[in-house]
């Protein structure tokens, strides 16, 4: 198992390396750094000058790949590829469009995006997979049938709709909570509440109808017949056989967005006006700050690798064929 | 002079693939049976009746000419002007022009925020002024509304119902001729549901929506049915026209990630070996990037083209619907990959199967094992795909083009009316009326295609059910 | 009075096509003690009169009439609660598939224990103890060990232990096995035959038995009841039924069954297929397709006619009023009658050089283990294979599951590359042939699969399916030429030429069959590969396609490599033997030598393992220990060795060359030397 583990990890590396080439392509080929100075100092009526002035304030006055000028291993590491895209390989994320530290914002950032991500994710797991088995335990009855009704219902109902409309009805109507804003500590749990509720109903449909489905393909199966034939209770039956057989499926999908709650939610927290990752990444992207984009698409990959890595993992835990071959 | 933009070439090609599939399909017994599967469905005819009345919308919306320009004084009358118009805008024509100053309700004669006038006698003062269109015809407004509304409705309900005993005039007609039985017969067939075409779910929808439709229509004569917005464009007119822009993304960016996902996904999956380690590299590496985040990160990028080449188009529409395609296919990159994978899994399993073996005793090539045996069976996986897909990227596309990384601002679409118009939520009193009216579209529309998928997956593969392929946003937005 | 009393039973199941009849009035009695074996074909509501009883009906399915009393309690009428105490406790259920039907996440004790703790007082450590001696009472070695692993872990035929162990927990009085067997291997399911009568005499239960093999109902019950369609045709002892089947439908399984009595000519085959079970029946269900059926069989449904003691038949045949007294010599005359000709080997072709010559073939696979997937090992799925076929001649390749003998046939054809050793085929050498060369070979050399659904591509027309080989080697160039063909394979074996516009899903298994063999066919090959081509097929469908094949090898002078673990089709089919053990032949040699008088060990056990109809006490049955190794990790010697009643010390040490006892016949053991 152990070597399971280490071929996972020296797998990651090229799909890592493959991120980043991606990315500083995608950056740095498809536009050249002038193209991105002129956008960002407006199109028309931009002087040459001012093109040099805004590259060389943010280090891309270099080549791409190659500084044949410069002497010994500077030819490589004085390049945009090696300082901007290389670095990121050591978290070295450097300076935003806008001068400041990205290191820093994240690190800041990353507590009140997994105030609300977690929350949410363990919540949202907890009501769709107990309404998954009640909806299981009456398969074929009126119950199951309009459950699934209530829940193709919900899925086709667009998140947005899901956050104005809380947001007003809560907020705006019953003031029960502030409509948006930030606090530390304790005090945090008055603004956390409302963005959590909404985003937990808003993955109910589409969950809950997955997990029946999982369920449900479960209960079909022989084993569960042997375990009737023994008698046992039809909550014994789903509690101690289907549950533990349908986590495999289920862990697969949820287990690898387990590190992404770092990444926060990006239309929550850009909604309640809560500063996480998520709201950064739309203020980047509003702004068109290209260094924070790419910083984010960076760790938001490492971040699913490390996802896929724990779901294989998770699977020895549940998984005796995985666990002991 | 008429002009195809590009979304409308690849629109135009998806009626011909699905005009080519439907001559295959008629052919071929085990197919057709599988789509008369469908046909039981209640819900799903319901919901593809729904679903055609949008297409019927979007495919109008398609249509696009640059209309002639008027001969203006001291010039020659064969320019064209730079504004492109569809077929739908030439029914929509009344609503189009029809613009107040600013907001309005549903049905109102006045506008929604005070306005400084000055009186006949000269002094000023701050009231709300009579709208431009809605309720011109009224005299007093105060008194007569109620009863005008109510005969227009009366008169759009009659309209409707007329319309409705038409149509069932025809469908008996052809039922009867085809059962060989007389019309109440034909009647009482379709109506118990004693057809094998679920036609009453069918009829009954249509029932619905013309009564829905008759009185919409008979008062967009006369009044702003869903209000005006901010700029005072009429807000029914805004909600058709997004119908194009949703369904336009729902399918484009499928069909342009189809060819990729089906051909590296059998092919990996039938070869092996270190074609499959490429196609498996390719597919982790793409799917490793978060799909949000891939998502701006290229719209963005193909953002700085389009601005930095203001010369590649002729008009505005065109660039916006550059734009519009450009986002489906980057849609279509970030999201070909879950199909992939299940195509090749499933190709793995195929390959296994003693039919596959017994062509290669036959000595078959690959690429005739993939394409005579392979590409048929896992098909069914492919439409339900397509089909699954459809409604996630509906919704997808309201959350990419609120976060600003959507569709182009001046394309009208769910996601654009919902963005402008959610801040006015804040406003004393509320404006409700777009954002309720573009949710109420969206959310029919999804449904809709939600509930066709659900019928058409459960006709073609009950085993896969509920296995989604989740679209790229609308899983991370919330 | 009886154990288990079953009384009218009806289960109908809806489905698409309408509503299933498929339990209709059936009744029986099972006593303490006693065996009663339910035999049937597959569909005729054997496994849904099994679930009925215990209650387990899938959710489509319902109980509709009767009574089901365990000692005079009516299983029906009590509530879902009562029955759950009855389940597991006073009767318990083994099922089909043991590989599917334990939890794959549990450890076999935490499944033991389980119904000890549902239905007993014995609890906690106490539980486990006792799962111990159940573990150890069904025979499985190392109990200790193995209560803590899972199933994956334990071979089929320890899983189908497991599955015994469970159902014994809660020490019930009645026992359903069905078709506890079907799944296992030959020796295998000696195995577990042998424990399953051992446990209901030891412990007095009832049991009823569910089997479609004559055999294994003729070892094991001591009533048997036929069903057909449903219902019940036939009740008798074993020694009466066995003696002399009354009804037709038994009648004709027993002419159906290959045997060595009747090698010469044609197998007895049942026209047309069972009526489909939503049908409402105003007549007998097998008329259409009785040799003995008159205007009354179509008339009337028949009554039960109990003719001697205990023998009971639902036929007009036997009604005593009617006056019928010639029925005897009316089905006699029947099963004599529709016989081919079709003679067994053409000796004039044997003097003929081989047409394929097999030597040292290897098949090996590489296991990848560690960090960067290094070859750790390798799975010697065939090891050294050698083995001769001339034109005419059917050479059966005989073995169990695991043996290697699909991947022999495979690597023979060169649809796997072999790893080793040579194949010549029409004195070419096709291991070192490329693979365009090989192409033209191919029309050849052809081959048919086991599984009639898997075989033919659903998405094809069974015109296209035949026509696929005919494109791809292009053996007839123009179209009306390969159309005609086509019909001409089609009526060959026995299907019409209309049928070519049809999809597979139209047919039944047995004319799947029969469409892969005209597929084959259809490129005019020398060389036919049969890979278990009937294992899935019931033995009426079974007969039809081995009289088919043996018909086309006395018309075409084909020569067959059949591959079957199925002992009494080799008896009928083929004219030499070779056993094969672990990836290596084992005896070679005329059917007639290895069946008569099986020289190697494995060869005797193999032979012995079949359950036989004529088996008469007394019949030895040489019962193997434990389990066929596996080929990644074989053991020294002679591989047969660890479970070979009669190892010597040296067996371990090499593996015995070839031992020619005859000019036909060889053999590898070291008793022969």
């Amino acid at each position: 198992m152990i070597a399971y583990i280490i071929r996972r990890l020296l797998y990651a590396i090229p799909i890592l390396v493959g991120v980043n080439l991606l990315t500083f392509a995608l950056f740095f080929v498809v536009n050249t750094p002038d193209d991105m100075a002129r956008m960002q100092l407006g199109i028309k009526r931009v002087t040459p000058e001012a093109i040099q002035k805004w590259k060389a304030e943010r280090g891309y006055d270099r080549p791409l790949l190659y500084d044949g000028t410069a002497q010994g291993t500077d030819r490589i590491t004085r390049t945009i590829f090696f300082e901007k895209s290389v670095k990121l390989f050591v978290l070295d994320f450097g300076r935003a469009d806008d001068g400041r530290d990205i290191g820093h914002e994240i690190r800041t950032r990353m507590g009140p995006s997994l105030a609300i991500a977690v929350p949410v994710f363990l919540l949202g797991l907890f009501v769709t997979v107990s309404f998954a088995l009640l909806l299981a335990f009456f398969r074929a009855t009126y119950l199951d049938f309009w459950g699934v009704v209530a829940c193709v219902a919900m899925m086709s109902i667009s998140s947005l709709f899901y956050i104005i409309g809380g947001q007003y009805l809560v907020s705006k109507i019953w003031h029960l909570v502030p409509i948006s804003g930030y606090a530390g500590g304790v005090d945090a749990a008055r603004f956390l509440i409302l963005p959590v509720a909404i985003s937990v109903v808003a993955g109910i449909g589409s969950s809950t109808r997955w997990y029946r489905t999982i369920f449900l393909e479960e209960i079909g199966k022989d084993y569960v017949r042997t375990a009737r034939a023994k008698g046992l209770s039809e909550m014994a039956v789903l509690f101690r056989h289907v549950l533990k057989n349908a986590m495999i499926p289920i862990l697969t999908g949820v287990v690898v967005v387990i590190p992404l709650l770092f990444m926060g939610a990006l239309i929550t927290e850009s909604f309640f006006g809560i500063p996480g990752l998520g709201s950064y990444m739309i203020d980047a992207i509003n702004a068109q700050d290209f260094a924070v984009v790419r910083s984010m698409v960076f760790i938001g990959s490492v971040l699913y690798i490390v996802g896929l890595l724990l779901t294989d993992l998770s699977y020895t835990l549940v998984d005796p064929r995985v666990r002991l071959q | 002079m008429p002009i195809v933009l590009w979304t409308d070439a690849l629109v135009f090609l998806l009626i011909a693939c699905a005009i080519g599939s439907g001559v295959y399909v008629s052919r071929r017994e085990y197919l057709l049976a599988s789509w008369r599967r469908v046909g039981e469905s209640r819900a799903g005819m319901a919901a593809l009746t729904v679903l055609a009345a949008f297409i019927l919308v979007g495919l109008l919306d398609s249509l696009h000419y640059r209309p002639r320009l008027e001969a203006v004084a001291g010039q020659s009358a064969n320019g064209f002007g730079t504004e492109v118009r569809s077929a739908l805008d030439v029914l929509l024509l009344p609503l189009k022009a029809a613009t107040e100053k600013t907001y309005s309700a549903p049905l109102a004669t006045h506008l929604y925020a005070r306005e400084t006038v000055e009186l006949p006698d000269g002094t000023q003062a701050r009231v709300f002024p009579r709208l431009k269109h809605g309720g011109v015809h009224l005299k007093d407004p105060a008194q007569d509304r109620g009863r005008d509304v109510a005969r227009h409705i009366l008169r759009g309900l009659v309209l409707a119902v007329l319309a409705g005993l038409t149509f069932a005039a025809i469908a008996l007609q052809a039922a009867a001729v085809r059962w060989g039985v007389r019309w109440p017969a034909a009647w009482r067939r379709i109506r118990r549901g004693e057809t094998r075409f679920a036609w009453n779910a069918v009829l009954a929808t249509l029932a619905v929506l013309l009564l829905l439709a008759g009185p919409v229509v008979s008062l967009a004569g006369g009044y702003h049915v869903f209000g005006t917005d901010k700029v005072g464009q009429d807000v029914l007119y805004l909600t058709l026209k997004s119908i194009r822009t949703g369904l336009v993304i729902g399918t484009i960016t499928t069909l342009a990630m189809l060819p990729f996902a089906v051909a590296l996904g059998i092919v990996a999956g039938y070869l092996g070996g270190w074609v499959d380690d490429v196609i498996q590299y390719l597919y982790t590496t793409l799917n490793s990037i978060p799909g949000v985040l891939l998502i701006a990160a290229s719209v963005l990028m193909m953002q700085v083209v389009i601005d930095t080449h203001p010369d590649w188009f002729a008009t505005s529409a065109q660039r916006a619907d550059a734009r519009l395609l450009a986002l489906c296919l980057i849609l279509g990159v970030t999201s070909w990959t879950g199909l992939c994978r299940l195509l090749r899994a499933e190709t793995l399993k195929l390959r296994e199967l003693e039919y596959v073996q017994a062509a290669q005793a036959f000595g078959a090539s690959a690429s005739r094992i993939m394409g005579r045996h392979i590409l048929p069976n896992v098909m069914h996986i492919v439409l339900i795909a397509v089909v699954m897909d459809f409604s996630g990227l509906v919704l997808a596309e309201a959350v990419l083009s609120y976060i600003g990384i959507g569709v182009d601002p001046s394309t009208i679409s769910f996601g654009t009316m919902i963005n402008t118009a959610r801040l006015e939520l804040a406003r004393e009193p509320v404006v409700w009326w777009s954002l309720v009216a573009a949710f109420a579209f969206m959310f029919v529309l999804v449904l809709a295609a939600n509930l066709f998928s659900d019928s058409v997956r459960d006709a073609f593969d009950p085993r896969i059910a509920g296995r989604r392929i989740a679209p790229a946003a609308q899983g991370q937005a919330a | 009075m009886s154990l288990l009393r079953v009384e009218g039973l009806r289960t109908s199941l809806t489905s698409a096509a309408g509503i299933v009849r498929a339990v209709d009035e059936v009744s029986f009695e099972v006593a303490a003690g006693e065996t009663f074996a339910l035999l049937g074909e597959s569909g005729c509501g054997k496994s849904m009169t099994a679930l009925s009883l215990m209650r387990l009906l899938p959710d489509a399915g319902a109980n509709v009439g009767g009574r089901v009393l365990l000692d005079g309690r009516d299983l029906l009428a009590l509530s879902e609660a009562e029955m759950r105490g009855v389940r597991g406790r006073e009767m318990a259920m083994i099922f089909q598939e043991p590989a599917t039907s334990l939890n794959p996440v549990l450890s076999v004790g935490r499944q033991i224990v389980e119904v000890l703790e549902r239905h007993t007082t014995t609890q906690g450590a106490a539980a486990r103890r006792r799962a111990l001696e159940l573990v150890d009472a069904v025979g499985i070695p190392d109990p200790a060990r193995r209560l803590d692993e899972y199933p994956f872990q334990l071979s089929g035929g320890m899983k189908q232990r497991v599955m015994i162990a469970m159902a014994l927990a809660g020490d019930p009085r009645l026992l359903i096995a069905d078709e506890p067997t079907t799944a296992l291997d030959v020796t295998i399911q000696a195995q577990v035959l042998e424990l399953l009568g051992q446990l209901q005499r030891d412990r007095g239960m009832g049991m009823l038995l569910i089997s479609h093999d004559l055999g294994i109902v003729s070892q094991l019950a001591q009533r048997v009841g036929v069903m057909y369609a449903g219902e019940l045709v036939e009740v008798a002892d074993r020694q009466t039924f066995f003696a002399s089947p009354r009804h037709p439908y038994s009648r004709k399984l027993f002419a159906a069954l290959p045997r060595p009595a009747r090698c010469g000519g044609a197998l007895e085959t049942i026209p047309g297929s069972v009526p489909p079970l939503t049908t409402i029946f105003t007549c007998c269900r097998f008329a259409d397709r009785c040799p003995s059926a008159w205007a009354r069989c179509r008339d009337e449904v028949p009554a039960w006619h109990a003719t001697t003691d205990g023998h009971a038949v639902r036929c007009h045949l036997y009604d005593q009023r009617a006056g019928i007294g010639n029925q005897e010599e009316g089905s006699r005359s029947q099963i004599a009658g529709d016989q081919v000709a079709g003679s067994r080997a053409s000796p004039l072709l044997q003097g003929e050089a081989p047409l394929l010559e097999v030597a040292d073939l290897k098949m090996h696979f590489p296991i990848r283990k560690g960090v960067f997937k290094r070859v750790a090992g390798q799975v010697r799925a065939v090891d050294g294979v050698s083995l001769g076929l001339t034109l005419g001649r059917t050479l059966a390749l005989v073995g169990e599951s695991g043996c290697g003998k699909t991947t022999a046939g495979k690597a023979i054809l060169q649809l796997l590359r072999p790893t080793g050793g040579s194949v010549r085929f029409g004195g070419e050498e096709l291991t070192s042939l490329p693979q365009g060369r090989l192409r033209a070979l191919r029309a050849e050399m052809q081959i048919v699969f086991q599984d009639p659904y898997g075989s033919l591509d659903p998405r094809m027309r069974v015109g296209d399916i035949i026509e696929e080989g005919m494109a791809a080697l292009g053996t007839a160039s123009d179209r009306a030429a390969r159309d005609r063909r086509i019909d001409e394979q089609l009526e060959r074996v026995g299907l019409s030429a209309g049928m070519r516009g049809r999809y597979p899903h139209e047919f039944s298994g047995g004319q799947r069959q029969r469409i892969a063999i005209a597929r084959a066919l259809a490129v005019e090959p020398r060389l036919l590969v049969c890979d278990e081509p009937t294992s899935a097929l019931d033995v009426s469908v079974q007969a039809q396609i081995l009289n088919l094949l043996k018909e086309l090898q006395a018309s075409l002078g084909l020569a067959y490599l059949f591959i079957t673990h199925n002992i009494a089709v080799v008896e009928y089919l083929a004219h030499e033997v070779a056993v094969m053990y672990l990836g290596r032949i084992v005896e070679r040699g005329t059917v007639e030598e290895i069946l008569r008088d099986p020289k190697h060990p494995y060869t005797e056990a193999l032979l012995s393992a079949v359950p036989r109809i004529e088996a008469e006490a007394g019949r030895p049955v040489i019962v193997l220990r434990g389990d066929m190794p596996s080929p990644a990790n074989p053991p020294p010697g002679c591989h047969f060795h660890p479970r070979c009643p009669r190892a010597m010390p040296e067996c371990a040490v090499t593996f015995p060359s070839a031992t020619r006892l005859s000019e036909s016949r060889s053999v590898h053991c070291h008793l022969y030397r």
